[in-house]
């Protein structure tokens, strides 16, 4: 059986996908987990996930190019820098 | 600690013995690095080895300046290691057996020694993680045949792991009679050969190996 490990690296960081473990049970995985992601002090927390417990979505019909639904459907970088000498700004906010 | 000087000696032989156990068990159980029957439990057990080896490192600190010196420097008849961990095992379930009735003697050991020796409370916060690996093999093979014969096997030397005053709580925890041990200053056959490999690499270059 397959788990899929998560991973939170520090407090309130987002859970990230790092890897799996093959293991039997929950208590297994656990064990093995700790050790191939945990024992160097890299985690905080770990999700396991049975892989069969993961909902797969991976197609996409996309079919008449709708381009403007996507994000690099259009530039916003001159808009942006109009927007920054409006305020009176030219550094950007991070 | 006040203590006389035969009992100041006593603890630190009895801190010795602790320390050489956690050495020779650590170094049995890395024999399996590689070769363990899942590539996860590989790395866990191998891991849990090298825990052991650090222990073993932190207690011998505490009984000389140099660690590697305790570690590398004696005859083989010197070490204070229990007969159990110096037991070269070839299958899996004498493997976890001696993992798991080592860990349950090592427990009661550590918590006698609370009072005395404040690393103990910090060792033992491995050990709870050791435990939880050898209590879930111990769940899962407790009922099969190869591993109650390991468990029968290797009884009287998880007695001789504790003094005389400890073992009829080991026995309670495992369920079973105290029974004459396999003490503590005896050695195994192979463990001239266990010391020797160990040592190699300490003894062509006395004066620290640089890596």
């Amino acid at each position: 059986m397959i788990w899929e490990v998560f991973r939170r690296g520090r407090a309130g960081a987002a859970f990230e996908h790092s890897g799996s473990v093959e293991a039997p049970d929950a208590e297994f995985a656990e064990a093995w987990a700790r050790e191939q992601y945990g024992r160097r002090g890299e985690s905080v927390a770990l999700w396991l996930v049975p892989r069969d417990a993961v909902h797969v979505v991976d197609d996409w019909a996309d079919e008449f190019d709708l381009k403007y639904r996507r994000v690099d459907g259009y530039s916003i970088k001159a808009r942006l820098k109009e927007a920054r000498s409006r305020v009176g700004s030219t550094e950007r906010r991070s | 600690m006040a203590a006389s000087p035969t009992r100041q000696r006593r603890y630190e032989l009895e801190l010795l013995g602790l320390a050489d156990d956690e050495l020779i068990v650590g170094w049995r159980d890395s024999e399996w690095t590689g070769i363990a029957p899942m590539l996860e439990e590989d790395v866990a057990f191998s891991s849990i080895a090298q825990n052991e080896i650090g222990h073993a490192r932190a207690v011998y600190e505490l009984l000389g300046d140099d660690a590697d010196a305790l570690a590398f420097d004696r005859r083989p008849e010197e070490y204070r290691c229990a007969p159990l961990v110096q037991l070269h095992l070839l299958d899996w379930a004498h493997t976890i057996a001696r993992r798991w009735l080592y860990e349950v003697a090592d427990e009661i050991r550590i918590s006698a020694l609370r009072e005395t020796l404040p690393l103990a409370a910090k060792i033992d916060r491995e050990e709870q993680y050791h435990r939880m690996h050898a209590e879930m093999w111990h769940e899962r093979l407790r009922d099969t045949a190869p591993f109650r014969a390991a468990v029968e096997e290797l009884w009287p030397y998880a007695l001789g792991v504790l003094p005389a005053e400890q073992r009829n709580a080991l026995a309670a925890r495992i369920g079973r009679p105290v029974v004459d041990a396999v003490e503590r200053g005896e050695h195994v056959d192979g463990f001239t050969g266990l010391w020797e490999e160990m040592t190699t690499v300490r003894r062509s270059a006395p004066a620290g190996a640089q890596w």
